[in-house]
């Protein structure tokens, strides 16, 4: 028991702290925002922050934990926490998604930053597909136009793969052109040619019965199961299959994959169209939440994946983990922005800190004294080593 | 094949070439192509700077974003205290010169991060990066929301060489696409011609290549790998400092979230682009803004004839398509070089990989 603790602590112990230290970082700043909000310093302004996420998130506040704990009183509000957790589940089910987009592609020594344009592609095919079978009974609808999300962000995958595989294009570059690339094409598209005409701004018609269906609660929807069989299933496909295995070993060792009689071409391919595929199901279930494409769709889901990925160690449970934490994070973060008069950017610079911390690992290991596990997955070194390599 | 789909392909060729050969000679298009591909430029040379000496940078996008955001608020902050401060040569106030300052200091400060990261903690270079790339984002968009700025310090002036100058046949036309733009701009084909005199032809370049291409050698022969490192990474923040200055105190008087619009990757393809030289490099920005300029130009000042017909006919049924179009020309170009030149292109041999010592873990 005291072992598998053990083990347990060095494998969660680089996360958990960079995770402490992100927070206490932001917390400076939060205090320093108080200069500009309410003139003075006010030191206890990150308990509030912080008390309002957790809240916003879990439905729990810290004095709650705190005054449960001593009296053994496990007992919750269960509509207050239903409600909470529900959309805590709701932000978490696209990040798990868009964690995936990339860390798959760490597994192969890919680096996806195209997140962000195969959300929007996912997003805007099962915008125009649902909109086509919005008369449909809702059995055919959502699987349909769920698939044209997929097949959307698949193909917005295959491209910088492609690209990647025969040109030797860097995805690197080439996914960040095609973000860019997507933002402008959709954009146009959908106030030149999709508009319908009645709302005050311009977006797509609506999806009738392509609408994901709520399962429980006031918003959580069929996207969560399915993400969270996803997860299972990339577990199995990543560890348990001939295509997993040949994914991880290009990743660790594009030579020694070629030598066995693998193609790193093919493989190079395939795991980004698999990639873009995850984050075109991200985009599909955010628009078919939503029930329409509007033209202005600023999303972060995508480039969250990055940090999602990073946190979970490219590993699908990990990226569960990670999305769950995010997504509470971002499920709680208009509470704070309310009450706190926090600016909501204050969730991008902690993830961007908790990633600085997974960076700087050596040094937060030396804080532990060494008893922590590397955390960075090895496969980025190939993301590394190929950075604009002639050859595949 | 003169004519496809009912369109008259060779005469839009040639009236398309007229109009490009009279905007190339008449118009201010390569003036406008230069401003817009200098902030591209800056940050290549960044990027040049960083990866000659094996330290693979995808951080300069954040770099220029932080540089922009400090540079606007030295310089607002300096005009709210003296408020009337007489301009200099280039339209240079106080306040100005000290938000080009501050942005240079904080490029030279972020690349201090990286340089840590990437050279002491030999993280993951990518990585690396990209952490910048996102705090960037974050922390310039959580303060701009926060300090909500509302005045500003102005912007740099343009020259205006004498009007004798610029009706002089050749010289003229040099004249105006190299000196009619604000002092950033005009500073930037110095610098990239004198660093790639320095680059080629000195002490300091030649130590510098070779740490990029065989650090192991380099540290044989008595050079400290990590001392030219940290030198290079740090220096080359200057550029992406002047790059964030150019954004917000020569090109606009405002600071907008994320308005480096992924100027910074842009120029990371210019590096691979120019193989890793400056001069190539700044031929590479060149050659992806002009699509910029020239989508600026037909936009505003169509051409005549058929194709300004057909081009016109487009933009009313279509407009924001004809304009997304123009706007999204620059990343499509940068995708197809990519993909049709990276295949010869080259890049330092130790690119992206740490150094250790011999014998030291």
């Amino acid at each position: 028991m005291k072992a598998a603790l053990r083990e347990l602590w060095a494998l969660a112990a680089v996360p958990v702290v960079s995770i402490l230290l992100a927070l206490l970082v932001g917390s400076v700043l939060i205090i320093l925002s108080s200069l500009a909000t309410e003139k003075s310093i006010n030191f206890l302004l990150p308990v509030i922050a912080y008390e309002n996420l957790l809240q916003g998130a879990t439905g729990l506040s810290f004095l709650d934990i705190a005054a449960k704990t001593v009296t053994f009183n496990l007992s919750v509000n269960p509509d207050q926490a239903g409600r909470a957790i529900t959309s805590t589940l709701t932000a978490a089910s696209p990040l798990v998604l868009s964690g995936l987009a990339v860390g798959v592609g760490f597994k192969a020594g890919l680096f996806n930053i195209g997140g962000t344009g195969q959300v929007l592609v996912g997003g805007f095919a099962a915008a125009l597909v649902g909109a086509a079978v919005a008369g449909q009974p809702a059995v055919v609808a959502v699987p349909v136009a769920i698939l044209a999300g997929a097949l959307g962000g698949a193909f917005y995958g295959f491209i910088p793969g492609a690209l990647k595989a025969f040109t030797g294009a860097h995805e690197v570059v080439s996914t960040i052109m095609l973000n860019s690339l997507a933002a402008f094409v959709i954009v146009g598209l959908v106030n030149d040619i999709f508009k319908i005409a009645g709302p005050s701004f311009a977006r797509t018609a609506d999806i009738g019965n392509a609408a994901m269906p709520i399962l429980f609660g006031r918003n959580g929807n069929l996207g969560i199961l399915i993400t969270v069989a996803l997860v299972a299933l990339t577990w199995v496909l990543i560890y348990r299959t001939p295509l997993g295995f040949e994914i991880r070993t290009v990743g660790a060792n594009p030579s020694a994959a070629r030598y066995a009689g693998m193609s790193p071409r093919r493989l190079i391919v395939l795991t980004m169209s698999l990639c873009g595929m995850f984050a075109g199901l991200a985009g599909a279930f955010e628009i078919l939440s939503l029930g329409y494409y509007p033209a202005v769709f600023g999303t972060s889901i995508g480039f969250a994946g990055i940090t999602v990925a990073l946190l979970g160690r490219a590993h699908p449970v990990g990226i569960l983990l990670a999305a769950l934490l995010l997504g509470g994070m971002r499920a709680g973060a208009p509470a704070m922005q309310i009450t706190a008069k926090i600016p909501i950017e204050i969730i991008d610079v902690i993830q961007g800190l908790i990633l600085l911390f997974l960076a700087a690992e050596t040094v937060v290991r030396r804080l532990l004294r060494g008893r922590a596990k590397r955390v960075t997955p090895g496969e980025i070194g190939t993301v590394s080593r190929s950075y604009a390599e002639t050859k595949v | 094949m003169d004519v496809v789909f009912g369109i008259p392909v060779i005469g839009f060729v040639l009236q398309f070439l007229a109009y490009l050969v009279d905007a190339i000679f008449t118009t201010n298009l390569p003036a406008q192509t230069l401003q817009l591909a200098t902030p591209i430029a800056l940050g290549a040379l960044c990027g040049v700077m960083c990866e000659r000496s094996g330290v693979v940078n995808i951080g300069i996008e954040g770099m220029m974003l932080t540089c922009a955001f400090v540079g606007f608020m030295a310089a607002m902050v300096v005009h709210e205290a003296m408020p009337g401060a007489v301009a200099g040569p280039f339209g240079f106030t106080p306040a100005l010169v000290i938000g080009v300052l501050a942005a240079i200091a904080a490029g030279m400060l972020v690349s201090l991060l990286h340089a840590w990261l990437s050279i002491t903690v030999r993280a993951d270079q990518i990585i690396s990066g990209t952490v910048i790339n996102i705090i960037a984002l974050g922390l310039t968009g959580y303060l701009n929301r926060l300090i909500k700025p509302s005045g500003s310090a102005g912007t740099l002036d343009a020259l205006r060489p004498p009007h004798e100058l610029l009706d002089l046949p050749i010289i003229g036309w040099i004249v105006k696409m190299f000196f009619t733009s604000g002092p950033i701009t005009t500073a930037v084909i110095f610098l990239v011609v004198i660093l790639q005199v320095l680059l080629f032809r000195s002490r300091w370049g030649l130590r510098t290549r070779a740490v990029g291409e065989h650090p192991r050698a380099a540290d044989t022969v008595g050079i400290d790998v990590i001392r030219v490192r940290y030198r290079n990474v740090i220096l080359g923040g200057i550029f992406a400092g002047l790059a964030g200055a150019w954004l917000t105190l020569e090109f606009n008087a405002s600071f907008q979230n994320g308005m480096t619009a992924n100027r910074g990757f842009i120029a990371l393809a210019a590096v691979i682009f120019g193989r890793w030289t400056p001069i190539g490099a700044f031929g590479g920005a060149l050659l992806f803004m002009v699509w910029e300029a020239l989508g600026i130009a037909i936009r505003s000042n169509p051409p005549p004839g058929d194709l300004g017909v057909f081009l016109s006919g487009i933009q009313a049924s279509y407009p924001s398509m004809y304009n997304n179009f123009f706007g999204a020309l620059p990343y499509l170009l940068t995708l197809v070089v990519l993909a049709g030149v990276v295949g010869r292109s080259v890049p330092p041999a130790a690119d992206g990989q740490p150094y250790v010592k011999e014998g030291a873990t």
